[in-house]
């Protein structure tokens, strides 16, 4: 029994939209659905004419529609705004070199240009080889500390004045859910906002927070847009993966349940005695941390003094053991010591001269190198019984 | 004979051994609606991992189900019978980029 769109009453519907249970053709699912992303930005205030907006691309379906969509948006409504593809490379083979593809033929197709920061420009390390030294275990960990600092830094290189990210309404459900989980009141206040990292780093947005997968996969369906659909070749993140799973299920019984849980997670007030952690930069590379060292500036060390546990979990006992500067949340007491800010880029952790992965402002010398490599040696044995 | 497309896209293809598109007979003594046409792709189409296609005897939560490019969800879903030349298509919504 053909359907009637619920909206022209002419047409027949092709899609039911989860969030309302509506049933509506073609053309009046490509209005509504590009609507509801323009009713978003401008509720929210997300751009302003001449602001240059830096789209995260990866190639994949959220980041191809989300590209789409906004040059279509401005262009009918005339927001001014000058919209520029940034892609990070983590430098997967089989996975990201395929995706990339996918993006390169998205940037000639909508005319937008593309900037692609690599992870071995940033970090010096590719995930190929950041893998081969930390196993399969927390390699995810690694990559999505490295990816959140590479679309910044990105954004910086190109002078964008806001970034905005696919993360759609079902991410954002099952990221609300995690950090319930985790009982990381943090990020479960920050994670509901369309906006995040006002406070220094380059803002964030999300335009597609009310935007379900599944019509964003439609869309993109309908419309034959040219997007990249594989799995990682590494393992998937298991924890986020059950999250999302269960978020699937609720939605197949009761397909509200995704905007609801935005709805409560927006509406969740925090008690004023839970302590938060106070937000500052990382005393090394200046990017924005709740601890002296930045995670990304923590894992980097620990690859590059082959400790690739450094960063991961409760590692203090660990820095200890290996005499390096103890990592303290700014929280605690230590913060009110006087600390170097020394605002060096990532990149300049190479400088160092013999090559030993120490900043080049702090003592190196040879006989470090030496006891270095011994204890790489060590802990590289340690380190593949542990993996 | 009942003659039926069946394609898979969006990361589906990868569970079939990366063929997006099967042109398939089935016998049509029986009717046959999507219910029965599951359990047959997934004795005869599916490569490996059948809990990543099937889950509790319908599909599993994430996979899109089209049928002559209208969403199953206006067609009764497991119940929709199938006719002969219908193109049913399985887009994943699970894979990242």
């Amino acid at each position: 029994m053909p359907v009637n769109c619920i909206r022209c009453n002419q047409n027949r519907a092709i899609l039911k939209r989860p969030k309302t249970g509506d049933a509506m053709c073609k053309e009046c699912f490509f209005f509504v659905f590009e609507e509801e992303i323009h009713k978003t930005i401008t509720d929210a205030k997300l751009f302003k004419p001449g602001e240059k907006i830096g789209i995260g691309a990866s190639g994949g379906k959220d980041s191809t529609v989300l590209a789409y969509v906004l040059k279509t948006l401005n262009e009918r409504y005339n927001y001014g705004v000058e919209l520029v593809l940034l892609s990070v490379d983590e430098g997967i083979t089989g996975y990201r070199d395929d995706s990339l593809e996918s993006v390169k033929r998205n940037q000639i197709e909508y005319n937008l240009p593309l900037k692609v920061i690599t992870y071995e420009e940033l970090y010096g390390w590719t995930m190929d080889e950041i893998v081969k030294k930390v196993g399969r275990k927390n390699n995810c960990t690694f990559c999505g500390v490295f990816r959140r600092q590479a679309l910044d830094r990105g954004g910086l290189i190109l002078g964008v004045n806001k970034l905005v990210t696919g993360h759609n309404a079902d991410d954002i459900a099952e990221t609300i859910f995690m950090n319930i989980l985790r009982g990381d009141i943090g990020r479960l206040q920050r994670c509901t906002s369309i906006t995040t990292g006002n406070e220094g780093a380059i803002p964030r947005c999300k335009p597609f927070k009310y935007t379900y997968e599944k019509e964003i996969v439609m869309y993109a369906y309908f419309k034959k847009l040219d997007y990249f659909s594989t799995e990682c070749v590494y393992s998937p993140n298991a924890y986020r993966g059950n999250a999302r799973m269960f978020i699937k299920d609720l939605e197949a019984i009761r397909a509200r349940s995704i905007i609801d849980i935005i709805h409560s997670g927006e509406k969740l007030a925090v008690k004023k005695d839970a302590k938060l952690p106070i937000q500052g930069t990382c005393e090394r590379c200046g990017y924005i941390s709740s601890m002296n060292l930045c995670k990304a500036c923590n894992l980097l060390e620990g690859l590059n003094k082959g400790l690739p546990k450094l960063g991961i979990g409760k590692t203090d006992r660990l820095r200890k053991q290996y005499n390096l500067s103890p990592a303290y949340s700014l929280n605690s007491s230590m913060a009110n010591l006087s600390l170097k800010s020394s605002q060096l880029s990532l990149n300049s952790e190479k400088d160092c001269n013999c090559d030993c992965g120490e900043n080049s402002e702090k003592s190196c010398s040879n006989q470090a190198k030496n006891s270095n490599n011994q204890l790489n040696n060590k802990l590289e044995t340690i380190v593949d019984l542990n993996f | 004979m009942l003659h039926l497309t069946i394609e898979f896209s969006g990361g589906a293809e990868l569970l079939f051994g990366n063929v997006k598109k099967h042109q398939v007979e089935l016998n049509n003594d029986t009717k046959w609606t999507i219910r029965e046409l599951l359990v047959w792709i997934k004795d005869n189409l599916l490569k490996h991992k059948p809990e990543m296609f099937l889950q509790d005897e319908t599909i599993r939560p994430g996979i899109l189900i089209l049928v002559n490019d209208s969403d199953w969800d206006l067609l009764g879903n497991l119940s929709y019978e199938l006719n002969d030349n219908d193109n049913v298509t399985f887009i994943s919504t699970l894979h990242g980029g």
